[in-house]
């Protein structure tokens, strides 16, 4: 399916939609207010833009350096080329530890290689912590937003949710009184983690640390009751100095959620006397965008969710329509470098209204990357036959003053004589299922023009 | 100074009106604008379909149709921005650099290249104002809610200028209508949602005449309004501007 056609279906429901819509952008609002009050804002922006470039083009370097650097605080490094190998790197790490539980705060990275799946048809139970994850955990549902995983749920779903599978009292919406018996079911779960796995925000090559921002603690609470502590990152999470993460903690969550500073800003450097420490470094196509100049940029990514909160076809159309793992405007073109033919709708999931660009906190220019993956994929042969017909004649005719003129005239006259129903039919024109065409006029304005005495013919 | 007027392809077939609002202001503010005949389309329609190398007759075409001006004017921010940033795939002779370089939105030009900030004239109606995405981000013709609170831009500044013209303050200033193009018939269905959520906000605020600076933004907006049957007015600045009397 397309991502149009996986809209159609969220757009069904339309006081979901205008619910999903209107949520998030209070969450664009709060980030507004939060960026307004920061006067230096714009050159924090730079800033971040300018360091992730820099990283970027020396990757290779830093990573040397932070695996050298983590190796000597006692820290096991591994690294894994895709989702496969990092989950099995994982599992290995789990039964050499004879683990069977596992507790996890919200890693993107897990999700993007599939690891719950894996660990549960290896006889790994894994709980994640983090309160959106778990919901849509216990539903079996994806997340579908980086920073709020389960924004397109509402109270009453969670209700629903925790009855069916907590055993709340049917009908109890009470938000308080959810998070309260989450948190009972989660701290069970917490006591009986053997492992606790994590995702990375922030990798410091200068010290061989990794930092973990979360807003819950989960994160902190399951690495000190574990024995054993997972991190799992994207090679692209690295930054060269410690003096470097406060340009980054101070745009992150002003970026996501309007918050000043995240709730808890975490950082692991060394397993704590009798403990272990491994990270895993994953590469899955990074790589590959780093070869491709004009999309290398998107892997400057924090993952604030800002372009989703902002983008209106986002809001208007769910995360789960990018079928994805990171889904909105970043996530459209992040997608096609994993699989050009699958993912071949999402660039066009975008008016370029150019929002996404001029909210990131580190200047991916977005939707200037979403139209050249347009024309990579028209390229590559990845566009609807029809599209890619249609548009080849347009080319002719429009390259044709005469051609054009003499056709639009038909056109016109067309649009006039043919019935309403007919130049309306909502089966085969779809500008007709909400809109009216424009009236035809008479006349052209070349037509007028040519007709005005003063206007020489030449 | 030998100024072209750019007139884009569906306003030339659907809005003539819009077309001679533009070559009369012009008039009035003392430049005669000519019609190179030879002009179609920015090509920018294949461009977004991801068919941008289809589209290099119809940006040659362009260029020959033009490059004997100083200026090229046209009243729709959108293809301007088209020609200005993506006509680089093409050799880039002197030529195609002057025409890129000199393609300028209608009120860009008024203001930036003719140094009016103010046409008098009167309109005693509630106007809502819709910034054109490639208008306001792409060509910078008004501030970003992304960047600050302040609303200020170009085509404001024109319009407070008018004398009995009130401006409805939107919820939302600057969200996109959901034209974009051919989006509006690969996505249809966010496009059409899109573009009803802008007129609502409209409506709610008071607005009894939607304008701005893109005709192809108002093309959706409007199609919308006559479907719904509100009773909103959809024209472009340039047909208030030139004095447009509605009864």
């Amino acid at each position: 399916m397309s991502h149009s056609e996986r809209s159609d279906i969220f757009l069904l429901d339309a006081e979901r939609t205008t619910w999903h819509d209107e949520t998030l952008w209070f969450v664009r609002e709060k980030r507004d207010k939060a960026v307004y009050a920061t006067p230096e804002f714009q050159e924090l922006r730079q800033l971040a833009s300018d360091i992730k470039d820099h990283t970027l083009s020396r990757l290779d370097f830093y990573l040397q350096q932070f695996e050298e650097n983590a190796r000597r605080n006692g820290v096991h490094v591994h690294w894994a080329v895709d989702a496969a190998e990092h989950n099995a790197i994982v599992l290995g790490l789990l039964r050499q530890h004879g683990a069977t539980r596992v507790v996890k705060s919200k890693s993107m990275l897990t999700e993007e290689c599939h690891l719950n799946p894996h660990l549960l048809a290896n006889g790994i139970e894994v709980i994640d912590t983090d309160l959106g994850e778990r919901i849509i955990q216990l539903r079996e549902e994806a997340p579908s937003h980086v920073v709020l995983p389960a924004i397109h749920l509402k109270k009453e779903d969670v209700g629903d949710t925790f009855h069916k599978y907590l055993g709340t009292e049917k009908g109890n919406n009470d938000p308080q009184q959810l998070t309260e018996t989450a948190r009972q079911h989660l701290r069970e779960k917490f006591l009986a983690g053997q492992v606790a796995i994590s995702g990375v925000n922030f990798a410091v090559a200068e010290t061989g640390t990794v930092v973990v921002c979360t807003n819950e603690g989960n994160a902190d609470l399951g690495v000190n009751l574990a024995q054993v502590h997972i991190a799992c990152m994207g090679m692209e999470k690295l930054i060269p100095r410690l003096s470097d993460l406060s340009v980054f903690t101070r745009i992150l969550t002003r970026s996501a959620t309007g918050q000043p500073i995240t709730t808890y800003t975490s950082h692991f450097t060394r397993p704590a006397e009798g403990k272990e420490l491994h990270i895993v470094i994953v590469d899955n196509g990074r790589t590959q965008q780093l070869g491709r100049p004009d999309f290398r940029a998107s892997l400057k990514c924090i993952r604030c969710g800002a372009c989703m909160n902002t983008c209106p076809v986002y809001r208007r159309s769910g995360g789960h329509s990018y079928d994805f793992t990171i889904p909105g405007p970043i996530g459209a073109i992040l997608s096609p470098n994993i699989d050009m033919r699958k993912h071949a709708s999402l660039p066009f999931a975008s008016t370029l209204c150019g929002s996404c660009t001029d909210v990131c906190p580190v200047k991916i220019d977005i939707h200037t990357q979403l139209y050249k993956w347009r024309q990579v994929l028209g390229e590559a042969g990845k566009l609807p036959t029809s599209k890619k017909w249609s548009m080849r004649l347009l080319s002719r005719v429009l390259a044709k003053p005469g051609m054009y003129s003499a056709g639009g005239k038909v056109a016109r006259q067309a649009l006039r004589l043919l019935p309403h129903g007919l130049t309306h039919g909502q089966g085969y024109n779809p500008w007709a299922i909400a809109r009216e065409l424009p009236a035809p006029p008479q006349q052209s304005f070349r037509e007028w023009y040519a007709q005005q005495p003063q206007n020489d013919k030449a | 100074m030998k100024v072209a007027l750019f007139v884009p392809c569906y306003v030339d077939q659907f809005y003539p009106q819009v077309a001679i609002a533009s070559l009369q202001l012009l008039e009035k503010l003392g430049v005669r604008a000519h019609f190179p005949k030879q002009q179609t389309c920015c090509g920018q329609p294949m461009a977004n379909s991801g068919c941008e190398q289809d589209a290099k007759p119809v940006y040659h075409n362009f260029v020959d149709a033009f490059q004997d001006y100083d200026y090229v004017v046209g009243p729709a921010g959108s293809c301007v921005y088209h020609v200005r940033k993506h006509f680089n795939i093409i050799e880039q002779t002197p030529a195609v650099q002057h025409v890129r370089t000199n393609t300028l939105e209608l009120f860009d030009f008024i203001i930036n290249v003719l140094g009016i900030t103010e046409i008098p004239g009167s309109f005693p109606h509630k106007v809502g104002l819709h910034l054109s995405c490639h208008g306001q981000r792409g060509l910078h013709q008004a501030n970003e809610s992304e960047m600050t609170p302040v609303r200020d831009g170009q085509l404001r500044r024109l319009l407070s200028g008018m004398q009995g013209l009130e401006l409805t303050e939107l919820t939302r200033n600057d969200e996109c209508c959901g034209f974009g193009g051919t989006f509006c018939v690969s996505e249809a269905g966010i496009s059409a949602r899109m573009g009803q959520d802008r007129v609502q906000d409209h409506v709610r605020n008071g607005t009894q005449v939607l304008t701005g600076g893109d005709m192809s933004c108002l093309m959706h907006l409007e199609g919308i309004v006559r479907r719904q049957k509100l009773p909103v007015h959809v024209l472009h600045a340039a047909e208030i501007l030139n004095g447009v009397i509605i009864g």
